[in-house]
């Protein structure tokens, strides 16, 4: 009786993947082998491969993602220390999660205001007598704009393994005669990888293929294979190109995963 | 486990109730489903007084659907399933839609108004005798400068702007064809061309401007040259209007070397269900009065000179707008290119792209 409904309940997740996962990675697969004209080819792995433009694109969005993912882990694990110890922790982590409600779009478009020309930025550094800097259209801004969208990615998963962390460990260790020092490196950090982790999952894989916020906040200064893939699926029509970009994506997440991946259970990570 | 079924339970329940909700709308704004016509265009690219002065006229029920992309409004209709009477593609668009048989033959017949548009503005090449589309508005691509950063007489033509006294003042619309456009035109080619000798002679030229171009950018160009964030920028004359009526400073204007015209036009879809009510609403638009309330409302040039007389002289007069005879004669529309060369375009525009950082 138990089993059945088990395998009842089992039955939406079955679905969902093999929906919403398999069958559009096996149609992409199946398309990133077809040319123009719907005929199998692999011109599409060649002109990849042989393309500088192209390699060039994914060094620097590795690049970039790798930057990103940094400076949020510098940024999230601290804080995800910090909330741990706060007396109502989970209302200040909501106040982290919080601005992933708001639409995407929306958070790029105010950080124009902010960064633009006669921004509040530029505002505040006249005001401090720094003058007026070029801050829209450069690597740094938008570097800050995908770690503030990525931060909250970061945040929960490493919240999560460290408040799962029992204290009992940290008391022992101290009793023990481990330095506080110790305690974090020998314990703490140990303990709470997974979560880093999944965190650098979270992250990074998105960030490879950002593509709005490249020509919002960078002017199409900065190209990621996330814009490579959007022209060739909008303005080229060449979805076959788009998608062995989109493959070469797939392959990096696997590489990723493989690095960061675990025999154990995984916690948090992206909903 | 009980909690979590009851959880379940209510989901569904307010799942049930909101459908059923949208059900009872949707039937109601349907009560008059042999009266409704559906239009499929632009968002914010009608005079909202103007479908009511329709629905008023006829009794018709306009239902009114927006777009953001040429591309996303052609899969739509190529996965059929829609029911849109009228659709408000730019020329490449018509000729793809016109290709993959998307289209129904337009009767002149029905719309007696045709006789209106400027004779000059038919017959274009993307659809020869306007055989499934009339123009709605029309435009060309251009130069606007910001008049306090720069002189008119310093980005006056495309040449000028690899002048390095623009260094890094210079903002690119994101397309492909449009940036190569100012290249082929410098070298007296076709905008159309599909030669890769003059296409790799234009990519040449478009790397050694890569310095002072700032971003190549999309819709935001506005708020970025209100912002004065640059001095200069290539766009559309529609988006140049919009920028010039928040900020007097910023001004537009046509190479006279020559430049893209480009035509946004009326068509109706072959599968549409209310076709009488769709060339009512067609020949509505064409009335010169309409035509140019919508024009003043929207700020994109009328194909219609009788309209062009119901609109303030300063508009009607501004060679920015409305060129002049000897300049139109050097605008081109672009032809409808064989996907591949669209590739080429843009796998050398990408490459450019990745020159200006």
């Amino acid at each position: 009786m138990m089993k059945k409904q088990q395998a009842f309940f089992f039955v939406p997740y079955l679905l969902w993947i093999v929906l919403f996962v398999i069958a559009p990675l096996v149609l992409i697969i199946y398309q990133s082998f077809q040319n123009l004209s719907g005929h199998f080819t692999w011109a599409n792995y060649a002109s990849y491969l042989g393309s500088a433009t192209y390699l060039k694109m994914t060094a620097e969005s590795v690049w970039c993602a790798l930057v990103i993912t940094v400076v949020t882990l510098v940024i999230s694990y601290p804080t995800a220390v910090v909330l741990n110890r706060l007396p109502n922790k989970q209302f200040w982590l909501l106040l982290v999660i919080l601005p992933t409600w708001i639409n995407l779009l929306l958070k790029t478009y105010a950080f124009i205001g902010l960064f633009a020309h006669n921004g509040s930025v530029n505002h505040f550094l006249e005001f401090l007598g720094l003058g007026a800097h070029q801050l829209l259209f450069t690597d740094t801004s938008f570097i800050i704009v995908a770690s503030y969208i990525e931060l909250p990615f970061m945040v929960l998963p490493i919240f999560n393994s460290l408040a799962s962390l029992p204290s009992s460990l940290i008391n022992a260790a101290a009793d023990l005669g481990a330095s506080r020092w110790q305690t974090f490196t020998r314990v703490i950090w140990p303990l709470s990888l997974s979560g880093v982790k999944a965190g650098i999952q979270a992250v990074f894989i998105p960030s490879l293929s950002l593509f709005m916020i490249t020509r919002l906040i960078a002017g199409n200064r900065v190209i990621t294979l996330g814009t490579a893939i959007e022209e060739h699926f909008l303005t080229t029509q060449n979805w076959g190109m788009g998608s062995t970009i989109g493959v070469i994506l797939i392959l990096a997440m696997f590489i990723v995963m493989g690095l960061t991946g675990e025999k154990k259970k995984q916690q948090g990570g992206r909903h | 486990m009980k909690r979590l079924m009851s959880a379940m339970i209510a989901i569904l329940l307010i799942c049930l109730v909101l459908a059923g909700i949208n059900w009872q709308l949707d039937r109601s704004s349907r009560a008059s489903q042999d009266n409704t016509l559906t239009i499929y265009n632009w968002g914010d690219y009608i005079d909202p007084a103007l479908i009511k002065k329709f629905e008023k006229q006829t009794g018709i029920h306009v239902d009114y659907q927006t777009f953001d992309s040429n591309e996303a409004m052609l899969t739509k209709l190529r996965q059929g399933g829609t029911n849109y009477d009228v659709v408000v593609p730019s020329e490449y668009t018509v000729s793809r839609l016109k290709r993959e048989h998307l289209l129904a033959p337009l009767d002149h017949a029905k719309l007696p108004n045709l006789q209106y548009v400027s004779a000059g503005l038919l017959d274009q090449s993307f659809d020869r005798h306007n055989r499934y589309s009339v123009p709605y508005f029309w435009g060309t691509l251009g130069i606007v400068y910001n008049d306090r950063l720069i002189a008119r007489h310093q980005v006056q033509h495309w040449r000028q702007l690899w002048n390095p006294r623009l260094r890094k003042q210079l903002l690119l619309i994101d397309s492909a064809r449009d940036v190569f456009a100012m290249a082929l035109i410098i070298d007296h080619h076709s905008v159309n061309t599909t030669n890769p000798v003059y296409l790799h002679q234009a990519a040449h030229r478009l790397h050694k401007l890569a310095p002072n171009v700032k971003a190549v950018v999309a819709d935001e160009m506005k708020m970025y040259m209100e912002d004065g964030e640059a001095a200069a920028g290539v766009t559309y004359s529609g988006e140049a209007r919009e920028m010039m009526d928040n900020d007097p400073h910023l001004h537009y204007l046509v190479p006279s070397e020559g430049s893209n015209i480009w035509f946004d036009n009326l068509v109706i879809p072959r599968r549409a269900q209310h076709k009488a009510e769709a060339y009512r609403f067609i020949n509505f638009m064409l009335e010169p009065h309409n035509a140019a309330q919508n024009a003043r409302y929207i700020g994109y040039a009328t194909p219609e000179p009788t309209a062009k007389k119901y609109l303030p002289k300063s508009v009607t007069n501004n060679k920015a707008f409305y060129p002049s005879a000897k300049v139109m004669k050097r605008l081109h529309v672009y032809s409808d290119l064989p996907l591949k060369d669209v590739g080429t375009y843009n796998d050398l525009f990408l490459e450019f792209k990745m020159l200006t950082r």
